[in-house]
C-alpha cells in the first residue's frame, strides 16, 4: 500500500466520529468608527510610515525628495514612470537585487494590523516586495477595511497565483529581543494613503 | 491504541528534564534573564489580546474550526491534494520522518542541486532533515536570523517562535565573529543582523531550491500559507526554481476565510503583534517553476486516536505556551531534548517515543497558564497531567512522584520562585483554586503556595505591565 493510502486509512479508523459544525464567522464583530485613524497608528507601531496624499503628483513629490532618484526604482504603475522604471516584470527575478524602491499598489489594506493585500496583478514579479532595499505601497482610503474579516470576505473567490499580506517593513528580533527593521526584505515601508 | 507504541522504545540516550534544567539553573543570572524575556512576550500577547474585544469568541471560533478539522481531516485532506493537484502543485505523502527526508532528497537528486536554503520548517527539526541532508552531501542553510545562528552554533533552535532566545548578544556576536568575521566584541544587535542579512542574500540569490514550512493549508483552494517577520521564506521561494513546503497534515483548515480567524489570532498570541509582517498564499507555482507539498503523518495519525490527547493536534505553533510556562522560563527550551519544547511540545514529545520522552508530562506545575493563554483552547494541562497517568501505567516511569518533585523543587527551588508564583501562580490561585490544591499536582503537594496578596490580577497586571514598560524604555 503506498503511503498515501495508508495515511489516508489510519486517519479515517482513528479520527473522531463526530463531526463539530463549523462556526459562524459573522458572530465576530468588525466594526470600527474610524478604520483610517486605527490603520495609521497601527502601521506606525509596527515601524511603517503613513503618507496621506491626494494625488500621483505628490506621490512624485515626495519620492523626488526623499529618495535617491539615481539608484534603481521599480513600479507597476504607469502614472510613475517619470521616476521609476516599468520594463522589469518579465526579466529574470535575480535580475531585481540592485533595487533601491519598489512602488506598488495594494488591493486594499485592514486597520486592525495595517496590513495590505497584494497578489500577482499588481506585484509585477513576486518578488519585488521582498527584494527592494525599501518599498512603498499606494492604497486609495476607501479600500481600508476593519478587520480580517472583511478582508477575506473581500477577498472571497478572488484567482491568483500567489498573494500576500503585507505589514510594515521585514523586522526581526531574534538577537536578545531588539526589535530591528530590514532582516531581509524591505528596511522601510511607506503607505501612500490616497483620496 | 497505547500498546502499539512499545516497540517505537528508543535507545538514544537523553538527559532527563531535571538535569538539564539543573544544570540550566547553574547560571542564575542568565536564567533570571531567560525568565523575564520570556515574560516580557507574554505581557506583550496579553496587552495585544486585550485589544480585541472579542478575543474569547475569537479563541472558541478558532477551536471549533479545528474541532471539524479533527473529525474530517480525511475528506479535507483528499480535497486539498485534488485543489493543490489542479494549481500544478506536486502532492506528496510521508507516513514518517524517515520518508519525508527520502522525498525531499529525492527531489533534490532529481534536479540534480547539492544546496538548499530553507525557512522556519519545526516539521524538517522534528524529522532530523537537516542532518539527513548533510550525510547526503547537500549543504542546507537556515535563514531565519535565529535560526541561522543556532545553526552556526550547531545546537537546535530552543523555542519554535524564538530560536535563539536562549542565546545573549555576546553569544551572537562571538558567532558571527568565527563565521562571518564581524568585529570581535561589536554586540550592536543592528550591526550583527546586517551582517547576517548581506550573507544571506547572498545565499537567497544563489540557491536553486528552498524550502519552507507551512502554517495554514486550505482544503478549499489548495493554496498554503507561510507566515513570517523576516521576508525569509520570500526570498527562498520566488527566488529558487523549486519551492517544497513540508507539513503536518494538521495543518489543514476548511476554507480561505478561516484565515481570518487563525491569522488575527497567531501573531497576537505569538509576540503581541497585530499579524506578522508578511503572510502569503501560495496557490500556484510561477510559469516554468516548481512547488511540491509534503504531507506528513509521523505519528500524528496515532495521536489522533488518543482521545486523550488527540485535541494537541489542534496546535497552531504560536509558543504562546512556553512563554507564560514558569518551568519553560527558568529550564531553556534545551532541557525538552525535543524539537517542539514547553507544554506542548511535552504532550507531542510522549506520542513520538514514550520512553524516550517518558520524564517531559512531569516537566510541568499543572499550574493552567498554558491553556489559558492557548489560541485555539488546547486543554494542555489537563493532557500532561493524563500522559503521567499513561506513561506510569505503562511502566514508563517508576519514579514518577519523584521525578515531578525533583524537577520542580531544582527548576523552581530559587529566591525566584515567589516571583514566578506571582507571575502566573497568583492568577491560578485566583481563579482556580481548586487545580492547585487538588492531589494532581505533586509540587504544590510538598511545599505551601505563597499567600495570595491582597493586590487583585487586575491591579497586579496593571502596575506589573508598567514595570515592564519602564523596563523597556531603560
Ligand atoms: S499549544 Fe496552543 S499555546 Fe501552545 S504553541 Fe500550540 S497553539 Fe500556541
Amino acid at each position: 500500500m503506498s503511503s498515501k493510502a495508508d495515511i489516508l486509512k489510519k486517519i479515517k479508523q482513528n479520527q473522531p466520529a463526530f463531526s463539530a459544525d463549523l462556526p459562524d464567522l459573522n458572530l465576530l464583530s468588525s466594526e470600527n468608527p474610524d478604520v483610517l485613524a486605527t490603520y495609521k497608528t497601527v502601521l506606525k507601531n509596527i515601524g511603517g510610515d503613513p503618507v496621506e496624499v491626494t494625488s500621483y503628483a505628490e506621490i512624485l513629490d515626495y519620492i523626488k525628495k526623499n529618495y535617491a532618484l539615481e539608484k534603481r526604482i521599480i513600479t507597476t504603475i504607469p502614472e510613475l514612470s517619470e521616476i521609476a522604471s516599468l520594463d522589469w516584470t518579465s526579466d529574470d527575478p535575480h535580475l531585481l537585487a540592485d533595487v533601491e524602491l519598489n512602488i506598488i499598489k495594494a488591493h486594499f489594506g485592514v486597520a486592525e494590523n495595517s496590513a495590505l493585500w497584494v497578489t500577482d496583478d499588481v506585484l509585477g514579479q513576486r518578488v519585488s516586495p521582498f527584494i527592494a532595499q525599501y518599498l512603498a505601497i499606494i492604497v486609495h482610503k476607501k479600500d481600508i477595511l476593519a478587520s480580517m474579516h472583511q478582508a477575506y470576505e473581500r477577498i472571497g473567490n478572488q484567482q491568483y497565483g500567489f498573494g500576500t499580506f503585507i505589514a510594515g517593513p521585514s523586522k526581526t528580533a531574534d538577537i536578545e529581543q531588539s526589535l530591528v527593521l530590514g532582516a531581509h526584505g524591505a528596511r522601510g515601508l511607506i503607505v501612500f494613503m490616497l483620496d | 491504541m497505547v500498546k502499539k507504541q512499545k516497540k517505537e522504545m528508543s535507545s538514544e540516550k537523553v538527559i532527563p528534564h531535571s538535569e538539564a534544567a539543573t544544570r540550566f539553573n547553574k547560571d542564575t543570572e542568565r536564567v533570571n534573564w531567560h525568565d523575564e524575556t520570556l515574560w516580557f512576550v507574554r505581557e506583550k500577547r496579553d496587552k495585544s489580546a486585550h485589544q480585541i474585544p472579542d478575543w474569547e469568541l475569537l479563541r472558541e471560533t478558532a477551536s471549533q474550526i479545528k474541532n471539524n478539522v479533527l473529525s474530517n481531516i480525511h475528506d479535507y485532506l483528499i480535497e486539498f491534494e485534488a485543489n493543490a493537484q489542479k494549481n500544478g502543485i506536486i502532492v506528496h505523502w510521508a507516513a514518517d520522518a524517515k520518508e519525508h527526508n527520502q522525498i525531499v532528497h529525492s527531489i533534490m537528486a532529481k534536479h540534480e542541486v547539492k544546496q538548499m536554503v530553507k525557512s522556519k520548517s519545526m516539521l524538517t527539526e522534528e524529522c532530523h532533515l537537516n542532518d539527513y541532508l548533510a550525510e547526503k552531501g547537500i549543504e542546507v542553510i537556515d535563514s531565519d536570523l535565529g535560526e541561522y545562528i543556532v545553526q552556526l552554533r550547531k545546537e537546535p533552535p530552543s523555542h519554535i517562535v524564538l530560536p535563539a532566545i536562549h542565546l545573549k548578544k555576546e553569544d551572537v556576536s562571538e558567532t558571527f565573529h568565527e563565521h562571518l568575521g564581524t568585529e570581535k566584541g561589536n554586540i550592536d544587535p543592528q550591526y550583527l543582523t546586517e551582517s547576517a542579512r548581506l550573507s544571506l542574500r547572498n545565499t537567497f540569490l544563489t540557491r536553486k531550491v528552498a524550502l519552507t514550512g507551512v502554517n495554514f493549508a486550505i482544503a478549499e483552494t489548495g493554496e498554503i500559507v507561510v507566515c513570517t517577520n523576516e521576508g525569509n521564506a520570500d526570498m527562498g521561494a520566488h527566488l529558487a526554481d523549486v519551492h517544497i513546503a513540508c507539513m503536518g497534515f494538521e495543518k489543514l483548515i476548511p476554507e480561505r476565510k478561516h484565515l481570518g480567524v487563525f491569522l488575527r489570532l497567531l501573531a497576537r498570541s505569538a509576540t503581541g503583534q497585530p499579524i506578522t509582517t508578511f503572510s502569503s498564499h501560495f496557490k500556484k507555482p510561477r510559469a516554468g517553476k516548481e512547488i511540491h507539498i509534503v504531507i506528513v503523518d509521523n505519528g500524528r495519525s496515532t495521536q489522533l486516536g488518543r482521545e486523550d490527547f488527540r485535541n494537541s493536534l489542534k496546535c497552531i505553533r504560536c509558543g504562546a505556551c512556553m512563554n507564560t510556562c514558569p518551568v519553560y522560563r527558568r529550564s531553556g527550551g534545551h532541557s525538552y531534548h525535543n524539537a517542539v519544547a514547553g507544554p506542548i511540545g511535552s504532550i507531542l514529545a510522549p506520542n513520538l517515543d514514550m520512553s524516550k520522552n517518558a520524564d517531559l508530562p512531569f516537566a510541568s506545575t499543572l499550574c493552567g497558564s498554558c491553556t489559558n493563554v492557548c489560541p485555539v483552547k488546547i486543554d494542555i494541562h489537563d493532557q500532561l497531567y493524563k500522559w503521567r497517568q499513561v506513561l506510569v501505567k505503562e511502566g514508563h516511569t517508576p519514579t514518577a512522584k519523584t521525578i515531578a518533585m525533583n524537577t520542580m523543587a531544582k527548576v523552581l527551588a530559587n529566591p525566584t520562585i515567589f516571583n514566578i508564583a506571582g507571575k502566573s501562580g497568583r492568577f491560578v490561585m485566583k481563579n482556580m483554586p481548586g487545580l492547585v490544591n487538588n492531589k494532581m499536582n505533586k509540587w504544590y503537594d510538598q511545599r505551601e503556595m505563597p499567600e495570595v496578596p491582597e493586590e487583585s490580577f487586575r491591579e497586579w497586571y496593571k502596575k506589573n505591565s508598567r514595570e515592564a514598560k519602564a523596563k523597556d524604555n531603560e
